[in-house]
């Protein structure tokens, strides 16, 4: 080979370069993709400006602050007709904050539980479980949450069944709870020596009592986790592991049980006043029927995941453990079920994302939930559209991605570390 | 020596069969008499609904009026006569009834079309008409002139020629840009002229356009999920392969695209389609409110192909990339020569599952006023002589949603199976 003498030449920058060279193409084509994406967005924009023009309409944020006179009758926070929209797009944030809580967390139980009963070796079980799942995961949710809003409606008395010497419905557990179809009374808790609400901003309140109370039961777990750990340094130290359960239980037990009595703690019962039941913890049955319809479906995709999760563990990891001598309940435990959350945990995310998207379907039942208030209500009464949906979806944002945040980070702490 | 004796009967036979499946342990019991207390419930309260029925009657009072005519007084029974009177609209919507042949003509030539890419075994020779079949499958269904559909195919054969000549003479980059742009103008300009031209030549290849307003039913449901897939498929390779490479911008662009997309539910996209997207789009357009739900979820449902397309890119070995490279392959070569075909035969299983997703959630649309089957339940009771029936209806529709998912999905676990080539 020719070794090229003296130095060399120096680099020349012709204009096709930037198609044909390697080096410059990559930036050619980025160039081209940004500024074909600005004139997407800039020609989306203008569109829509002269649009607006057009009909007369401005993008403008102020009608949150005007009142929104409708009544939205489930609510978390205090609310009136008065009340600006913004206002009542909180309370229906705050609505579908509540029933994906409470969906995700009746989902994961029954999905766990049926996904185990699934493998069991109990024919009669897994039969039963394989056609809840088959059954619930295909047919459409949105079929399933009307569905259930018509068995409340149609098979629970109605209200005025409860009244009179000869009632056809009576109240469970002792008169304090109620089933009837325009919802389920539960009893309230109530503190006679309450300490008030801590006003946030002026925007609503905030019980002291469950502040407190919660306080004290994460101190109390935080001290029994440190006595735990204590007692894990002594038996690997002396290789005897001292008896703590006793007190454990007692630090997260006792202290919430002396605070509740302190405050006064009881319950206020729901009371049948003249057509309908008055006082108690009332849940509309548009929110129950949301609930359980989401939960048993998302339950059916969960159940899946968990059987997944346990049947890619492969067999050799039980026997090993069988074989080091371990108990059956241990091996699950400390051996099978680590290994198999690993499996579970990224798919279970996407499903509780999922059942937050869904409980949007709230609409159909008639729950105020964001969709229903800020999307529904406060869209046809402003004909703001393009406001409306605009916060709307960055409400579902906001939720979707701090949810993957936070069950990412706890998705990459259980995760197996690999050097 | 002793001969054997027989196994005990606790052993053997169903005696044993239970004892070991049903009652090994106390907790099994239980379970066993839960489900069976469970099963029976069920048996017991539905069964005789389903039954004791009347198929006949005309409306819901006239029906109860049966029944109790026909098992006693205090029977619950099933309607479903309402099932047999309005079939025809819950599978059809307001379609036309001297045109049904058309939407069954669709869905075979559908299921004709789709063959072969679901069936390795058959002939590659179909594919071609699978490819010419979203023309005609909308042809069928929409009505007009059929020659509209020829002359918008043959900007594609325009782009295929435009392409082949400039890419062998400036390049693959240049060939793509000029052959899209040959695309886009002779739509633009040259299209509709022509087919009008053609049209007014040779007049006979029309049907008798069908306004979307009228479509409806299952037959709306199979429409929107069936266009929304494909028409999504090519964005979502397009979305998954930006995700994947190098160029910063693009794929910047693609995620914030696909997460934005998956972000949000589907209703607010529906809602952006029945109020909004007529905002975006330049004065005076007007598309139906069918086409604009159409265009939000082919953009809903791309994100999600995308990540199912991203997952069967990540399943290749990397050798498969360099190999393609080391033979000096350029990038879109690599991709469709090598890289693709490989992804996509693995990602099948997803975008079968996807698209029963999309199917169960066309539901959705009856909450923005379209007809789809739970839509028409609500237009079905609000006839006087169907007031206040529910259960049939919901029942009904549910268990044609069942059955069509259900079999796609066992079709999906099937192939999952069949591709499974690892020995664990």
């Amino acid at each position: 080979m020719r070794v090229q003498e003296g130095e060399k030449a120096p680099p020349v920058f012709r204009l096709s370069m930037l198609l044909n060279d390697k080096r410059y193409r990559s930036m050619t084509i980025q160039t081209v993709a940004l500024i074909g994406f600005m004139l997407l967005i800039a020609w989306l924009i203008s569109n829509t400006l002269q649009n607006l023009n057009a009909l007369g309409k401005d993008v403008n944020f102020s009608f949150l602050n005007q009142p929104s006179s409708y009544d939205i009758n489930q609510r978390l926070i205090e609310y009136d007709s008065r009340s600006s929209h913004l206002r009542a797009s909180i309370v229906g944030l705050l609505n579908t904050l509540l029933v994906a809580v409470l969906g995700c967390t009746l989902a994961t139980i029954v999905g766990v539980v049926i996904g185990v009963l699934r493998l069991s070796k109990n024919w009669v079980v897994a039969r039963l479980m394989t056609i809840y799942v088959e059954v619930f995961r295909n047919v459409p949710v949105l079929l399933w949450i009307v569905f259930f809003m018509a068995i409340l409606i149609g098979t629970l008395p109605k209200p005025r069944d409860f009244r009179g010497e000869d009632a056809t419905a009576s109240m469970m557990f002792g008169d304090s709870v109620a089933l009837t179809n325009r919802g389920i009374y539960v009893p309230e808790p109530l503190f006679s020596n309450s300490l008030g609400n801590l006003s946030v901003f002026g925007w609503f309140g905030i019980s002291i009592d469950l502040v407190l109370l919660l306080l004290v039961l994460f101190a109390g777990i935080f001290a029994a986790r440190r006595v735990r750990r204590r007692a894990m340094r002594v038996q690997s130290e002396t290789g005897k592991l001292p008896r703590t359960w006793p007190l454990r239980i007692a630090l997260i037990v006792v202290p919430p049980l002396v605070v509740l009595y302190y405050l006064g703690f009881h319950l206020g019962y729901p009371v049948l006043k003249g057509f309908n039941f008055s006082g108690g913890v009332y849940m509309r049955n548009s929110l129950i029927a949301l609930w359980l319809a989401l939960s048993f479906y998302t339950a059916a995709f969960i159940a899946e995941i968990v059987r997944a999760g346990i049947s890619a563990v492969s067999k050799g990891q039980t026997e090993a453990a069988f074989s080091l001598g371990i108990r059956p309940g241990l091996t699950m435990s400390l051996v099978i079920l680590p290994q198999a959350l690993r499996i579970i945990i990224p798919p279970l995310i996407s499903q509780f994302l999922n059942l937050t998207k869904n409980s949007s379907l709230a609409i159909a039942v008639g729950y105020m939930d964001v969709t229903g208030t800020l999307g529904g209500i406060t869209l046809n009464q402003t004909g703001r559209e393009l406001e409306t949906i605009l916060l709307l979806m960055l409400c579902y944002l906001f939720i979707s991605l701090s949810v993957s945040a936070v069950l990412n980070w706890y998705n990459g702490r259980v995760k197996l570390k690999e050097r | 020596m002793l001969s054997s004796r027989p196994a005990p009967n606790r052993h053997v036979g169903l005696v044993g069969w239970a004892r070991e499946n049903l009652f090994s342990t106390w907790l099994n019991s239980i379970l066993t008499f839960l489900s069976v207390f469970v099963i029976g419930f069920v048996v017991i309260e539905v069964v005789p609904w389903i039954i004791q029925s009347s198929w006949t009657a005309t409306s819901l009072n006239e029906c109860r009026a049966a029944i109790i005519e026909a098992y006693g007084e205090g029977t619950h029974g099933a309607c479903w006569a309402v099932i047999r009177e309005r079939y025809l609209q819950l599978l059809y919507g307001f379609y036309p009834s001297d045109a049904y042949w058309r939407p069954n003509l669709a869905l075979v030539l559908m299921l004709i079309a789709i063959a072969p890419i679901l069936y390795p075994v058959l002939p590659r020779k179909m594919l071609l008409f699978s490819a010419v079949y979203p023309l005609l499958g909308i042809w069928l269904l929409w009505g007009g002139s059929l020659w509209t559909m020829i002359s918008i195919l043959l900007g594609f054969a325009i782009g295929y020629i435009l392409m082949a000549a400039s890419s062998r003479a400036f390049g693959t980059l240049t060939g793509l840009i000029t052959a899209t742009l040959g695309i886009i103008i002779y739509w633009i300009f040259a299209a509709v002229p022509l087919s009008e031209l053609l049209q007014s030549i040779f007049p006979r290849l029309w049907l008798e356009p069908v306004e979307s307003a009228r479509f409806g039913g299952f037959m709306l449901s199979t429409t929107i999920g069936v266009t929304g897939i494909v028409s999504s498929l090519p964005l979502g390779i397009l979305l998954a392969l930006g995700r994947k490479s190098d160029l910063l911008i693009v794929k910047a662009i693609c995620i914030g695209f696909i997460e934005f997309i998956r972000g949000v539910p589907l209703i607010t996209l529906l809602f952006v389609a029945s109020t909004l997207l007529n905002i975006f789009l330049p004065p005076g357009t007007n598309f139906d409110l069918i086409l604009r739900v159409i265009i939000m979820v082919t953009l809903f449902s791309a994100a999600y192909l995308a990540e199912v397309v991203r997952g069967g890119l990540a399943s290749l070995p990397r050798g498969q990339f360099e190999a393609a490279d080391a033979l000096g392959l350029d990038y879109w070569k690599s991709m469709r020569l090598v890289v693709l075909p490989q992804a996509l035969k693995v990602s099948i299983p997803g975008i079968v599952s996807s698209f029963i997703a999309l199917f169960k959630d066309t539901t959705l649309v009856s909450i923005i006023g379209l007809l789809d089957p739970l839509g028409l339940t609500n237009s079905i009771r609000a006839d006087a002589d169907w007031n206040g029936i529910i259960w049939e209806l919901y029942v009904f529709v549910a268990l044609i949603f069942f059955v069509f998912c259900f079999a796609m999905s066992r079709y999906s676990m099937y192939l999952e199976r069949k591709l499974k080539t690892s020995h664990d």
